[in-house]
């Protein structure tokens, strides 16, 4: 419970005050979300996809959280902008913290949500059209696993919270 | 790489921070909760013993020291007279409210080892009672946390069933430091000394000093910690209030100056600016508290009017310290909120998990029954008497617009 102070470097702080590919994508071709707001943090990605091509031809996200959150997500859209499906599911987290320029270690979890998102957005994509590609693993990875960590660990406290209130008012 | 991050990214970053706040409007700095800028009457106050005078040790014998000596006795007689205290020594000082609430809860339990091993407090304590009492527990300790309603008041129902023969000390806030609550500390002390005459009672007046009245005579608590910055004194100064005859248990050794309790070289300066702090605070009481209540008020009921989705957290009216501003803004992360409004000028802190680490929001909205996502949203202010009304005007133009910014960022998400 130890408040570390936040020194975002330039590059979060402009990401942060001016995102890029902000907003709902009314023509996505998929979307996926990743954490809840009793997380603090929840990323959505909309993906709109050459599905010939199997090329990102655009990305946006939408954001609750903290700066990190907000810097990471938007930086990730810009990166996958252009990348076939393959190229943007290898990318790792610890790609996205060098992107924003480093993040204190007490943000890590920003750059894997953004990345368990992403992931999620490519699984359900390949899901929906019933096929899966050979460079696709069977088994979760670190980042889909963390966000699911995530949220469940809300679920499991929010839960526990409920109880406690229950006993409150007894 | 985090080794790297703090020794490199962090001062160039810092910089760049401080950088992007230039050609501000206003500056409106609302978190006194966690330091407080120092009014330049009180540091005038001060300046003159840093290399002027009494700049001795006070337990020596030369001029400078007896000149020390002489305004940390005068200041403690000062303080004890606020807190309607018999006689100064009952007045310790020590490096912040901090250390006083270390002092008073390991220093009883030390003390009190042989008689109980319970110690009996709210769930909304400030963490350097609730930290400390973890601390114990794994001496064999126990703590009894009594739960609070949803606006900070403590369950006297439950305070009347969980007091027994083995509590030896009691610690409750007169004044909640998060959600502003004034707790009836009468009718709590009178409760517990029913059930156990011997427990010693602390109080943290950390955030009831200055603002709400508070006499010992009146209210004959046992041990009342009282901070410095919380009043606009400097920072790195408080003091255990410890009721004559009570013979508290040092947690700290060394050289013994006039501090029994605190050994170590007293801090002169910062002395006579708390003195200094808690004179100006308690000169026109009742106009500086009717001052802040407005402020209070004006901030509270301009965004609970104007922003949708917002929460006040805890109580209303004379049920709150006159400082205290706690709002919950929902579809809005708090740590962004923080970062959105320093960028326009206005200081303020959060209950958010975020700067807490992961999941762990403010224990004090948690306890009122807050949801996660409610305490993630919240912004905590205190008005002094030094703002005015220009200062609260230009918040109230400002915490809109960022966030109605931070809910464009959050945009559709739950709606489907």
């Amino acid at each position: 419970m130890s408040r570390s102070p936040l020194p975002y470097n330039p590059k979060i702080l402009e990401l942060f005050r001016n995102p890029k590919n902000l907003g709902k994508m009314e023509d996505a071709t998929v979307s996926a979300v990743a954490g809840n707001p009793a997380c603090g943090d929840m990323i959505t990605f909309y993906l709109k996809i050459d599905e010939k091509k199997e090329i990102i031809e655009k990305a946006s996200f939408e954001s609750y959280g903290c700066a990190a959150n907000i810097a990471t997500s938007s930086i990730l859209t810009e990166m996958i902008k252009g990348k076939t499906l393959k190229e943007a599911w290898q990318i790792s987290w610890k790609t996205v913290v060098n992107e924003v320029g480093g993040l204190p270690s007490v943000k890590f979890h920003c750059g894997i949500l953004a990345i368990g998102a992403l992931r999620r957005a490519i699984r359900l994509y390949y899901k929906n059209k019933g096929e899966k590609p050979a460079w696709l693993p069977e088994k979760q990875t670190f980042e889909e696993k963390q966000a699911l960590e995530e949220e469940e660990l809300a679920k499991m406290l929010a839960k526990k919270m409920e109880g406690f209130e229950g006993k409150n008012n007894v | 790489m985090k080794t790297s991050y703090w020794c490199t990214v962090l001062v160039e970053s810092v910089e760049e921070l401080i950088k992007a706040h230039r050609g501000l409007e206003r500056e409106v700095y609302l978190d006194i909760e966690n330091s407080s800028p120092v009014p330049e009457e009180i540091l005038e106050a001060m300046l003159p013993y840093f290399n002027e005078k009494a700049y001795g040790n006070p337990t020596l014998t030369h001029k400078p020291g007896w000149e020390a000596y002489e305004v940390i006795i005068k200041s403690a007689k000062e303080i004890a007279g606020f807190l309607g205290a018999k006689n100064p020594e009952e007045i310790n000082f020590t490096p912040g409210e901090t250390e006083a609430n270390n002092l008073a809860i390991i220093g009883t339990a030390m003390k009190k080892r042989k008689e109980g091993n319970k110690i009996v407090i709210s769930e909304i304590e400030p963490l350097s009672i609730i930290h400390v009492c973890e601390m114990l527990e794994k001496q064999g300790f126990k703590t009894v946390k009594i739960p609070v309603d949803s606006e900070g008041f403590v369950n006297l129902e439950k305070l009347k069933e969980k007091v027994d023969k083995d509590a030896i000390i009691a610690s409750f806030s007169a004044v909640n430091n998060e959600v502003g609550t004034v707790q009836p500390i009468r009718e709590i002390l009178e409760i517990t000394r029913d059930k156990n005459p011997d427990i010693i009672f602390h109080t943290d007046l950390s955030d009831a000093y200055g603002r709400i009245p508070f006499n010992v005579k009146k209210i004959p608590i046992d041990l009342a910690t009282i901070s410095s910055y919380k009043i606009l004194g400097p920072r790195g100064i408080g003091a255990l209030y410890v009721r004559e005859g009570f013979r508290l248990q040092r947690i700290i050794e060394g050289q013994i100056g006039t501090q029994r309790l605190w050994p170590g070289v007293e801090n002169t300066p910062a002395i006579i600016g708390f003195a200094k702090a808690s004179e100006l605070a308690f000169q026109n009481f009742e106009q500086n508290i009717s001052h802040m209540k407005r402020l209070r008020d004006k901030l509270i009921d301009g965004i609970l009017n104007n922003i949708n989705e917002t929460i006040l957290n805890g109580p209303v009216g004379d049920k709150r310290s006159p400082d205290n501003v706690n709002i919950s803004f929902l579809k809005c992360e708090g740590e962004a909120l923080t970062i959105e409004l320093s960028l326009k000028g206005v200081y303020v802190s959060s209950g958010s998990a975020c700067t807490r680490r992961a999941l762990q929001p403010s224990h004090v909205l948690v306890a009122i029954g807050r949801k996660f996502e409610e305490a993630h949203g919240s912004i905590l202010m205190k008005v002094t008497r030094y703002h005015t009304e220009e200062d609260i005007n230009y918040v109230l133009k400002v915490i809109p617009e960022a966030v109605a910014r931070l809910r464009k960022i959050y945009g559709s998400m739950g709606e489907s």
